[in-house]
């Protein structure tokens, strides 16, 4: 064997024992994973939140503060567009009439969602209950599912975070979106913004409960899902658009 | 593999080059990592604008990729013995681009360090995650192309193994395209034409990467391409890029049709600022116009460098089409609420703001860098240097004057 080529060889060991050594504790760490463990929501029940557009005045954000407090959403950003949002005030206008009204526009948790379907590693998942979330631990920050939501309502954290609330973790890199407060839910509660607004003008309930405060009034009122022409079947209805 | 011994200046000339390509590479790896410290606040990218520069770049890049390869397609699958010599070349420069494009779109992740993470879960609904398994594909099935073509024993099977890379090609560009065309929401996008359109101007795009490394590669040898050649070629090159103005204008002329795309329409073509200037200046004229003019005015043909420099044109123009495309797209505002006006404090109802940062271009820079670094190298390290046997090609029927 000629001297180049046991060097070549020795070359070639080296550097496929070196690729060996820096990949397998990733992957080791992913085998120990394991499966995870059941987060306890039921396909028994879908979340679901009906809000009253007729009763949310312009110029109240009562639900983005209490958003922005329960989810640890504050930090201060150089440029306002690279800011997460998860909840947002629109005030819209009819062009032909003039008509006006204000509304709050979140993750609409719908039953088809756009970026559960695109999300390459599926980061982003909807669970049993029908709460769309983020997976931190397995989004690579594409951004691919925020170019597929019809709602415009994630938001991708540009800057490093510090002060998070430990119930809900978010991270640099990563996207997010409105969770409807699933720790809150979790423990039997509504999300804040539904709790914070002065005018009660946010119904949240199971959806497939036809005894749910949320199951009455979708019954009695009509009520609309915003863009319903891309058939997602949201879990968020609008009374009064 | 014996290297062909270089004359001094030419040895000093091949690691100036190859060194330049390092450096504009490290440069874009150092953009990468101070990105990832600093996160994409120090990016013009937001919460609207979510793809910017380095994915033009990117799909760029990654397409053109594909185009290249045509070029052994019509050599290997369609038995063109002109286009034979030059195989392996063409599958250096789909692997070289493929490495660059895919190496910017990664970096570009808000978590690149998590690029195990992509590698170990997939969503198999998700054109992101097929794009994945193309890509990767891709690299294999052309690295056994190019054996079959290098290793004489193995010559044989070029054949199949050129077919495999051409429909794999084919269905690779559909995936780049569907990335797009899968997206529901968006004016811009959500049609079925972009992935034959994207075809066809991965054809367009590579064979214009192709001539301007080539001419380069026999400018070096100090040889000029026959005239009868470089006319089959330069032909092959009006005809792609007249096939995607085809292409374009069919997809704007049926968003015209339908009034709810109309004020997107309005927005790319007519009033949307930079975007009409880039489309109408840029794709239209420069990158389709003139090399058109170019290719086919005998007076202009003749001239010194031309196809060169409507090469160089076609793919400039590639990069406003692009630009437009990604960027305009996205910056045209998201009807949520059709038939009524929208105002928040998250740009709703706006036209999305973009300045592009220099981080983020020398990233996308890197990714030529990188492609560049790879064909240097590689042309220095085979003989991949286009030979034209003349007597070959006249027996094959071509008419050289």
């Amino acid at each position: 064997m000629s001297e180049t080529s046991s060097s070549r060889r020795r070359f070639v060991g080296a550097s496929v024992a070196g690729l060996g050594i820096a990949v397998a504790p990733g992957i080791h760490l992913i085998a120990a994973q394991g499966p995870a463990e059941p987060a306890g929501a039921s396909n028994a029940k879908r979340w679901g939140l009906l809000v009253d557009a007729s009763k949310c005045a312009s110029g109240c954000d009562a639900c983005v503060k209490a958003c922005a407090t329960e989810n640890g959403i504050n930090e201060t950003v150089a440029d306002a567009r690279q800011g997460s949002q998860w909840i947002r005030k629109i005030d819209l206008q009819d062009k032909r009439t003039g008509r006006q009204l204000s509304l709050p526009m979140m993750c609409q948790h719908c039953a088809n969602p756009p970026c559960v379907d695109v999300c390459p590693t599926g980061a982003s998942m909807k669970r049993a209950d029908g709460i769309v979330l983020v997976d931190r631990h397995v989004c690579i920050g594409c951004r691919y599912c925020m170019m597929a939501c019809p709602y415009k309502a994630r938001s991708f954290v540009h800057q490093p975070l510090t002060e998070q609330n430990p119930e809900v973790p978010r991270g640099l890199g990563c996207v997010e979106s409105c969770t409807f407060c699933v720790q809150r839910v979790d423990r039997g509660q509504t999300p804040a913004c539904v709790e914070a607004c002065p005018e009660g003008a946010m119904v949240f309930g199971d959806l497939k409960d036809p005894n749910s405060a949320i199951s009455r009034r979708l019954a009695q009122v009509a009520t609309t899902q915003v863009r319903a022409d891309l058939g997602l079947d949201t879990g968020v209805r609008y009374q009064g658009l | 593999m014996q290297l062909v011994p270089y004359s001094r200046g030419e040895e000093r000339f091949f690691y100036t080059l190859a060194a330049l390509g390092g450096l504009v590479t490290l440069i874009g790896l150092a953009s990468a990592l101070y990105m990832e410290i600093h996160g994409h606040a120090v990016t013009g990218m937001n919460n609207q604008i979510v793809w910017g520069l380095p994915h033009v770049f990117a799909i760029f890049l990654i397409v053109a990729a594909s185009g290249v390869l045509n070029v052994a397609s019509i050599g290997s699958v369609f038995g063109k013995v002109l286009y034979k010599s030059r195989a392996p070349l063409s599958g250096l420069l789909c692997l070289a681009m493929l490495a660059g494009g895919l190496t910017v779109l990664m970096l570009d992740l808000g978590r690149p360090d998590r690029i195990i993470v992509a590698a170990t879960h997939y969503n198999f609904s998700s054109v992101f995650a097929w794009n994945v398994f193309l890509y990767s594909g891709m690299f294999s099935i052309v690295a056994v192309y190019l054996w079959t073509l290098m290793e004489r024993r193995m010559n044989a099977y070029s054949k199949p193994a050129g077919f495999a890379a051409f429909i794999w090609r084919l269905i690779l560009t559909t995936g780049t395209g569907s990335i797009f065309g899968f997206l529901v929401a968006r004016q811009a996008y959500q049609s079925a034409i972009l992935a034959p359109m994207f075809i066809i101007m991965s054809f367009a795009w590579g064979l214009a990467a192709f001539m301007v490394v080539q001419k380069a590669m026999f400018a070096w040898n100090g040889l000029t391409l026959h005239p009868a050649l470089r006319n089959r070629m330069k032909n092959l090159l009006g005809i792609f890029v007249a096939a995607t103005l085809y292409f374009v204008a069919v997809y704007h002329l049926t968003n015209l049709y339908f009034a709810k795309q109309v004020a997107f329409e309005r927005f790319i073509l007519v009033d949307g600022g930079i975007f009409p200037a880039l489309f109408w200046g840029g794709w239209f004229l420069v990158g389709t116009v003139l090399p058109l003019a170019i290719l086919y005015t005998p007076g202009l043909l003749a001239m010194r460098g031309a196809v060169m420099v409507a090469s160089i044109l076609v793919i400039l123009g590639a990069f406003c089409q692009l630009y437009v495309f990604i960027i305009g797209g996205q910056a045209f505002p998201l009807e949520i609420f059709p038939g009524l006006a929208a105002a928040s404090s998250f740009g709703d109802g706006m036209v999305g703001q973009y300045s592009p940062s220099l981080p983020e271009f020398l990233l996308g820079l890197g990714g030529i860098g990188i492609a560049f670094t790879i064909t240097t190298i590689g042309v220095r390290v085979f003989h991949f240097l286009p030979q034209d046997d003349l007597a070959k090609l006249e027996a094959a029927g071509h008419v050289l004057e």
